[in-house]
């Protein structure tokens, strides 16, 4: 059981690849880090193992199976075991939308009920916050929402691409130990993308450095 | 007469609708000229409205006591009462300085048009030259540049007329490692050749891996914790918030802090960290700034 990306080589139309040759393996329960200096393809990689982008060569593989085809063609199955966290929660998040609604999202799509008081604090958000939309809130406390509708995803592999990047020191390790718990408590699968070398090295069993 | 950046029980209000913006209250802070004093604290602690008071660029409406005094080789002045300081004896580096550039026209143009305007004697290639880009890097447009780069342009923007003072107001936020430490190092030489640099951020890693500030201030909703020289507050805090805060880093343990930062509409008159830390010593009722040496911290009042 793992997500793998196998001799992945990456690129964007016209351009040359991104990635060549890189192979990834984020176990379940178990924190990855993955790190390298600006345009080195960590954010290629997030896209390729979050199935949205194609690799030109190469496979990724989901517990075992190769995934074929990116997007809405992979089955809403596959899809729902992978959920991503990107750098700016501003620019992943609905402004119209309050955070409860934020945070129902995943729920709402696959037509199940989501506990949202319990993952609010999980990822500690208090209750007079999930009424506010977006631009009433700062980056740190949208960030835990987009946390929290992560997990109300119920994925089995998270990853977090230079999620704390923009955050003070204070909330990244509350961000930070609640997706560790996530980790450790849950058994999901994380990969943790940051140009931080202390926070991977406080965060990670093992660390992959893209060149 | 010591030339630098003296502010003086700084008190700001801000009005939003019928309630009020506690964005600084009772602060003293000294940047000498030649030194670099960081401030630091979580985001939304009024960190950066302390910039805007400096720039004289607060919001319309805003109350201010107490003092901000610049002085340079010339004149001294308030900021909040003299005008036609900015640019010229206080300079401001913004915060991600790719928004800041016009995206239709080539840095050179920008830069000349700065220096233009302070009839300065710089020219761009030797502004370009101070913070490390080449002359090539000037012909081109904002889009064309990294963060890094974009930032580098922003600081020779403010170097433009020489000036005594320089805010730079999280300079290094959406950098890689590299980058940071290139632009600390330039506000370092800043500091070096003269300048009184107050440098805002919440990135205390790069403060200890780089060593860059003589001084560090400690801010939090709204009000100094401590103050003291850079190496002592970084390793032996006088104050629980700043433990707190280095306890954090992931070099340090990462230990989150309880609860979130308040948020300063309306805030109490007295510090307010002992909702956060009820057992902590240096909160709760009324407090002053105590002083030992070369530092200081906040602590209650002792009757």
């Amino acid at each position: 059981m793992s997500l793998d990306a196998v001799a992945v080589s990456a690129g964007y139309p016209g351009g040359p690849d991104v990635l060549t040759q890189v192979s990834v393996s984020v176990e379940p329960g178990t924190i990855t880090g993955l790190t390298g200096p600006s345009g080195s393809g960590k954010t290629t990689l997030a896209r390729v193992l979050a199935l949205l982008q194609k690799p030109r060569t190469g496979s990724v593989l989901l517990d075992g199976t190769t995934v074929r085809g990116v997007g809405y063609s992979v089955p809403a199955k596959s899809r729902a075991q992978i959920a991503l966290l990107f750098q700016s929660p501003r620019q992943a998040t609905d402004p119209r939308m309050t955070l409860r609604s934020i945070i129902e999202q995943p729920g709402v799509i696959a037509g199940r009920s989501v506990d949202v008081a319990d993952l609010a604090e999980q990822v500690g958000l208090t209750d007079d916050l999930l009424s506010r939309r977006p631009h009433q809130v700062s980056d740190g406390q949208l960030q835990r929402a987009c946390v929290a509708r992560a997990l109300a995803q119920r994925p089995r592999y998270l990853i977090c691409d230079e999620v704390t990047s923009m955050l003070d020191a204070a909330t990244t390790a509350s961000i930070a130990r609640s997706v560790e718990r996530q980790a450790v408590d849950g058994g999901l699968g994380v990969l943790v993308i940051s140009h931080d070398a202390d926070l991977l090295n406080a965060l990670c069993s093992s660390v992959h450095h893209l060149s | 007469m010591t030339r630098g950046l003296f502010v003086r029980n700084l008190t700001v209000r801000i009005p939003i609708g019928r309630r009020w913006v506690h964005a600084a209250s009772d602060v003293d802070l000294e940047v000498p000229a030649g030194t670099v004093t960081a401030l630091v604290g979580e985001s939304g602690c009024g960190k950066s409205i302390l910039a805007a008071t400096v720039m004289a660029m607060l919001p319309l409406g805003a109350t201010v006591s107490g003092s901000v005094l610049v002085t340079t080789a010339e004149r001294e002045f308030d900021v909040t009462s003299a005008a036609g300081f900015r640019g010229r004896d206080v300079a401001l580096v913004p915060q991600s300085a790719a928004t800041h550039l016009t995206p239709t026209r080539t840095v050179r143009s920008q830069l000349d048009e700065t220096i233009a305007a302070h009839g300065g004697p710089s020219t761009s290639d030797r502004l370009a030259e101070r913070v490390g880009l080449a002359p090539a890097h000037l012909d081109l447009h904002p889009h064309q540049l990294s963060g890094g780069m974009a930032q580098r342009v922003a600081l020779a923007g403010a170097l433009a007329a020489d000036p005594t003072v320089i805010v730079a107001d999280e300079p290094t936020s959406n950098l890689d490692r590299a980058a940071v430490d290139h632009v600390l190092g330039l506000l370092r030489a800043c500091a070096d050749d003269g300048a009184a640099v107050l440098l805002i951020t919440h990135d205390l890693s790069s403060l200890i891996r780089t060593e860059v500030a003589d001084r560090i201030a400690v801010m939090y909703a709204s009000r100094l914790m401590e103050t003291g020289p850079a190496a002592s507050v970084l390793e032996n805090p006088l104050h629980d918030y700043t433990r707190d805060l280095l306890d954090a880093l992931p070099s340090r343990g990462m230990t989150p802090l309880p609860g979130s930062p308040p948020e300063l509409t309306d805030l109490p008159d007295d510090c307010v960290y002992h909702l956060r830390r009820p057992l902590s010593p240096h909160s709760g009722g009324p407090t002053e700034m105590v002083t030992v040496g070369a530092r200081s911290y906040r602590t209650r009042v002792h009757r």
